[in-house]
């Protein structure tokens, strides 16, 4: 039948789904992890990473440190720990950037249509067109290198995704008749898009938020790698893995472990998005 | 041997049984109907025969087709078939094409897998077969796209697809629901004409007991997956033994007791006051497609300079094929589109010309019911939210508790319980959710409820329960209703007055009686001839058989 008949508990019914989706499992796991690490990184490192102890400097891994130190004796373990909260909280706010602003245009472009919405996503475009690391490094060589500069030229980089997603979204909703009904009912634009647009939309703008999210730990990592992102002696794991090509050769762990903790994150989030999709999206539910 | 034999068939999902234990048979050159509302499953009884039942249902019993058998037949003999003995025609021709391939590739595709015949071969084959279903290559040359053609030529196409390789038995699901009246009948005589001309065998679903009632030998009546009844038609839709029979014969032709009411409206003209409703001169235009860059586009008149004006408490039909303007005039009036030129009058507000903010008054003196009752209201919003909607018209907002009275109130009205409020859309059925749907259309007690085909999605018994219920809200709160519809019987049913449109022109109005029993204008001619009428083809078919 349609695809609004949906089991009588449709929160319950999810939960249930969600258990049986491999894909949303695993990428829930890693995700938690990773933020759990952060977390607990505020209160408890192995060792204090200000603490430098040259004697101990380019220790292979052991008992007493896993992952290794680098070259200044720092444990590699409680860096990334640390360099965790970096790379989440720039990609967090960029997606909450690219989001605050992104879902508005979409959502104003759609219910105006004509010209408005050919400006806006016109612009749109133009943002779009500069290859999303590209415009970061301009950002950050005009305003400086920093953290804060990082999250700005990712979280400008996503306005436009969240813009078009939103947009083409909410063209599906707005000639729905329900939506005709709410109009016959006297309701504005605006109110229409949040009763009735932004619900139908969320869950895809949900999906690509944890997209966005990968996207953003990536080029915060790259960022870094540049030196254009948090800068010393802030850890990050981009900067980690910069600072050890050099000794690739003689301690490959030090550029591994860091490496190693991006690839897990990214994968994570996008094995999370992969399987919300699958939940979320009731037609592709049924087909499995 | 019969061409078709279905013995005892079986289906199951899990436990729950779909279909339990279907007798049919269809002898060679014959048209057998399949008659039932939805859930009944006729459909599930088509694609058991074709095999393409998913993959979850398991089948049990006896299909057989001219000796072979078919339920557990391995796939490759299936697939030769399919398309080759045995065609199938779906109910929407939208979505039965292939929107990336051109008709003469799609009709000429089943052509070359099953007979391996050239490219050349198989499209000489597939423009005769076009040509033979009214889509001369003149006019309509192989290289045309679906979406290049109407509703109604791509259900041509479709049946020329099933119909190319001269089927021994053709399966029609609902071939003509999606279309209006007069496209209808042109496609059920074609269906007709081809089981003449090959002596193929038909297997016809419907939910329609006219038109079985015109096109078939034989007749089965289905319900909840159980044979009710089966046997000749006339003689089963005359006779009506089995009490379902009776009750689906009486739905359908069923029309609600609207008193003494209506025939008082029908009184002089002049004693009455100012119209609730005045049309002037109302003309849409909408631009074409640009073809060129900087050439103007040409324009397209959906609706031309209509006139006319609607009474308080007046019933109207606005009848017409599809895409003659009906539903583009109903949204103008409703004042979600503006017309090009003219003026609507509503109670004194003039809805075609007052910004937004302004029209909240005239806004709570009319309301909507759609045709689709799944697709109307927001899936995510409980019953009370969505019946609640329209009282954002009222100037003072009612508190919480107010206005779960009120929508209570409006539930009441319409026959469904109060606690039904704190649902949501899919706990109901089709039926249920068209009374959902008038109730939030009367819940600010509107002066004009405008129903765009409010019946048509919906199963004969159904559709019974939903006229009577307009009639009612008609007689007890005086509402004026403009029914858009290509449905006549829905019009004899429950308006007063006719108009007939035809290319954005209105071309005759006046009684309902008058228009329906003595068209003038050829409009409303066609659409009156080709309105199926379960009584007359019952009797033209027992005038037949008694020739015979």
């Amino acid at each position: 039948m349609s695809a609004h008949q949906a089991a009588p508990s449709r929160s319950f019914g999810l939960l249930l789904h969600a258990f049986g989706n491999r894909s949303f499992l695993i990428g829930s796991a890693i995700t938690v992890l990773i933020a759990l690490v952060a977390l607990v990184s505020f209160f408890w490192t192995p060792y204090d990473i200000t603490h430098l102890v040259v004697a101990n400097k380019m220790k292979p891994p052991s008992w007493a440190h896993p992952f290794g130190t680098d070259h200044f004796g720092r444990d590699i373990l409680s860096m990334i720990m640390i360099g965790s909260r970096n790379s989440i909280a720039v990609a967090l706010v960029a997606v909450g950037i690219g989001m605050g602003i992104g879902i508005p245009i979409g959502c104003w472009a759609a219910a105006r249509g004509g010209w408005v919405d050919e400006t806006l996503m016109r612009m749109n475009d133009i943002v779009f067109a500069f290859p999303a690391l590209l415009s970061a490094v301009m950002i950050t060589a005009i305003f400086g290198p920093g953290a804060i500069n990082a999250i700005i030229a990712i979280g400008i980089f996503n306005v436009p995704v969240f813009a078009r997603v939103a947009r083409a979204g909410a063209m599906s909703i707005w000639p729905r008749e329900y939506v005709l009904a709410a109009r016959a009912s006297g309701k504005g634009r605006a109110q229409i898009t949040i009763e009735h647009i932004l619900p139908n939309i969320a869950a895809i703008l949900l999906i690509q938020g944890t997209i966005q999210f990968a996207l953003g730990i990536l080029a915060e990592s790259g960022l870094s790698y540049v030196g254009l992102g948090a800068q010393p002696p802030m850890p990050s794991w981009g900067r980690m893995l910069f600072d050890s090509q050099t000794r690739m050769m003689i301690a490959p762990y030090q550029a591994l472990f860091p490496g190693f903790a991006i690839v897990v994150t990214v994968l994570g989030l996008n094995l999370l998005g992969d399987g919300l999709r699958d939940l979320l999206d009731p037609k592709l539910r049924r087909e499995r | 041997m019969s061409l078709l034999e279905i013995e005892d068939l079986r289906l199951h999902i899990g436990n729950l049984p779909i279909l339990k234990g279907i007798n049919l048979t269809l002898g060679q050159g014959k048209v057998m109907g399949l008659v039932g509302e939805s859930g009944s499953g006729k459909s599930m009884t088509a694609l058991a025969v074709m095999q393409l039942l998913p993959a979850a249902i398991q089948a049990s019993g006896r299909i057989s087709f001219n000796g072979i058998s078919l339920l557990g037949a391995p796939e490759a003999a299936m697939n030769r078939l399919r398309g080759n003995d045995i065609g199938m025609v779906f109910q929407e021709p939208m979505t039965a094409l292939n929107p990336v391939k051109t008709i003469g590739e799609q009709v000429s595709e089943g052509i070359r897998w099953h007979t391996r015949a050239s490219r050349a071969e198989a499209e000489e084959r597939a423009r005769r077969m076009l040509d033979r279903v009214g889509l001369p290559e003149a006019k309509f040359p192989l290289s045309r796209y679906p979406h290049e053609l109407s509703g109604g030529q791509r259900q041509r196409v479709v049946i020329a697809i099933a119909c190319a390789l001269a089927p021994k038995l053709l399966i029609a699901d609902e071939p003509t629901t999606a279309l209006d009246v007069v496209l209808q009948k042109q496609i059920l005589e074609l269906l007709r004409d081809l089981v003449d001309e090959h002596k193929m065998g038909l297997l016809l679903i419907s939910h329609d007991l006219a038109v079985v009632a015109d096109m078939s030998d034989r007749v089965t009546i289905m319900r909840n997956g159980e044979v009710m009844e089966a046997g000749e038609t006339a003689h089963t839709l005359s006779q009506q033994r089995h009490p379902y029979t009776r009750q689906l014969a009486l739905a359908s032709m069923h029309v609600p007791d609207r008193g003494e009411k209506a025939a008082d409206r029908q009184g002089p003209e002049e004693a009455r006051s100012a119209p609730l409703l005045s049309v002037n001169n109302v003309t849409r235009d909408y631009p074409h497609r640009r073809t060129s860059l900087f050439g103007k586009p040409g324009v397209f008149r959906a609706v031309d300079s209509v006139s006319f004006t609607l009474d308080e408490g007046q019933s109207v039909a606005l009848v017409g094929r599809s895409g003659c303007g009906k539903s583009t005039l109903a949204r103008m009036i409703l004042a979600l589109d503006r017309p090009t030129s003219g003026t609507i009058n509503l109670s004194g507000y003039d809805v075609s010309a007052l910004p937004e903010a302004k029209l909240k008054p005239a806004r709570r003196n009319m309301q909507i019911v759609f045709q689709d009752p799944y697709g109307s209201f927001d899936p995510r919003h409980k019953v009370e939210r969505l019946v609640a909607e329209p009282l954002h018209l009222l100037e003072i907002a009612p508190s919480i508790s107010e206005r779960r009275d009120m929508v209570a109130d409006a539930l009441d009205k319409v026959g469904l319980a109060p606690a039904d409020m704190d649902k949501y859309p899919h706990e109901f059925s089709g039926g249920q959710r068209q009374r959902i749907s008038i109730a939030r259309a009367i819940i600010t007690r509107p002066k004009l409820i405008v129903a765009d085909e409010p019946v048509s999605a919906l199963d004969v018994s159904i559709r019974a329960q939903a006229l009577d219920l307009f009639a009612d809200l008609n007689a007890r709160l005086g509402v004026a209703y403009l029914f858009i519809t290509h449905d006549l019987t829905v019009a004899r049913a429950i308006t007063d007055r006719v108009m007939v449109m035809h290319e954005g022109k209105i071309v005759e109005s006046g009684r309902t009686d008058d228009i329906l029993d003595r068209p003038q204008s050829d409009a409303a001619k066609a659409l009156v001839a080709a309105a199926p009428d379960l009584q007359r083809a019952l009797e033209r078919r027992l005038a037949r058989i008694g020739r015979i």
